[in-house]
């Protein structure tokens, strides 16, 4: 009869830690930073203390509450919000042109901005490091014998 | 002259212009719609756009034609914006009034969740018909810019009237009675 009941005890305990176990580990963190806060216009990550964040924050923890995996979470937000709701570009799964340029106009940006500088550093060290540039350069007639008198007067 | 014409300062001026343009171009497409209220200062009346959004809680969709004939007071909320539950109640008693006279209010819950609009709508016992607007079609349609607001349409399908901000008895008074 003991044994019984202790079974029944272990049981009784046993049952929540193994479905603790058997949820996918999904946060709210890993998820805020995927998903908009549409009211917002921001991700729900950035929109800290707006009620409609702390509400949407709330549907999200409630939904892992019931052992909901991150994309199941992102589905039901689907189905609340709509696509729109998605952060990340080519969540929306419509392999838009616009997914692609996200990626591809900061990549150009750098490309052109790098070879921009590496242009400008090319050009200015020609300019004035080169064979007949400015620097080393004395100036020549009336001003190189003004500059010689003034650097003899001062004594330089 | 030559240094003018060098391309480094061109490409410079032609990115200092695209920014600009592009920040023109932010600022003006962020300007709130205010075409209703410019009609109604004139004297005016614009017709309403036709809203077609699914009922709130399912049944399919519903739209603004389907009132056509009817006293329209179409009102966009969201459960979590505290000044849409202080008129609430209001605007359940003038739904009951218009009701007998051809008249409704018609509820569009944005950009919310399902689960906490209906809780909404049990706490204060709104019996009004809702739609609901979960990806902001209805917004950009009626050029909403903050919760609540609300429009009054006549039978005739024509804006009459538009608060920003939540209504009150003497709006209401002012703005829908003299339509029922």
């Amino acid at each position: 009869m003991r044994i019984g009941a202790l079974l029944v005890i272990l049981a009784l305990v046993a049952a929540p830690v193994a479905a603790a176990r058997d949820c996918p580990k999904t946060t709210l963190a890993d998820i805020e930073d995927e998903v908009m806060c549409p009211v917002c216009g921001t991700p729900l990550g950035l929109a800290s203390e707006a009620p409609q964040a702390q509400h949407e924050r709330a549907y999200i923890e409630r939904l892992i509450a019931g052992c909901k995996s991150k994309d199941q979470v992102k589905q039901a937000l689907v189905v609340e919000f709509g696509d729109s709701v998605l952060a990340l570009p080519g969540d929306q799964g419509d392999d838009s042109f616009g997914d692609v340029l996200v990626y591809a106009v900061p990549a150009l940006g750098i490309v052109l901005a790098a070879g921009g500088i590496a242009f400008a550093v090319v050009r200015w060290r020609r300019r004035d490091g080169g064979p007949g540039g400015r620097r080393g350069a004395t100036p020549a007639g009336a001003d190189g014998s003004r500059l010689e008198d003034d650097m003899e007067r001062y004594d330089l | 002259m030559r240094r003018v014409l060098s391309p480094v300062p061109i490409a410079v001026i032609c990115v200092l212009l695209g920014l600009f343009a592009l920040l023109a171009y932010g600022l003006a497409s962020n300007e709130p719609d205010r075409s209703v209220e410019n009609a109604l200062g004139r004297g005016e009346t614009e017709a309403a756009p036709d809203l077609k959004l699914p009922k709130l809680g399912g049944g399919g969709d519903s739209s603004l034609a389907a009132y056509r004939g009817k006293v329209v007071v179409l009102n966009f909320w969201a459960s979590w914006c505290e000044p849409c539950k202080a008129e609430s109640p209001l605007l359940e008693r003038w739904h009951r009034r218009m009701s007998s006279r051809n008249g409704t209010v018609l509820g569009v819950d944005m950009l919310d969740i399902t689960g906490d609009a209906q809780k909404f709508i049990d706490e204060y016992d709104l019996s009004y018909p809702m739609l609901k607007d979960k990806d902001g079609h209805g917004i950009e349609t009626f050029g909403v810019v903050q919760y609540p607001e609300t429009f009054v349409i006549d039978a005739g399908g024509r804006i009459t009237a538009v608060r920003r901000g939540p209504v009150d008895e003497r709006f209401m008074r002012a703005e829908v009675e003299p339509l029922l």
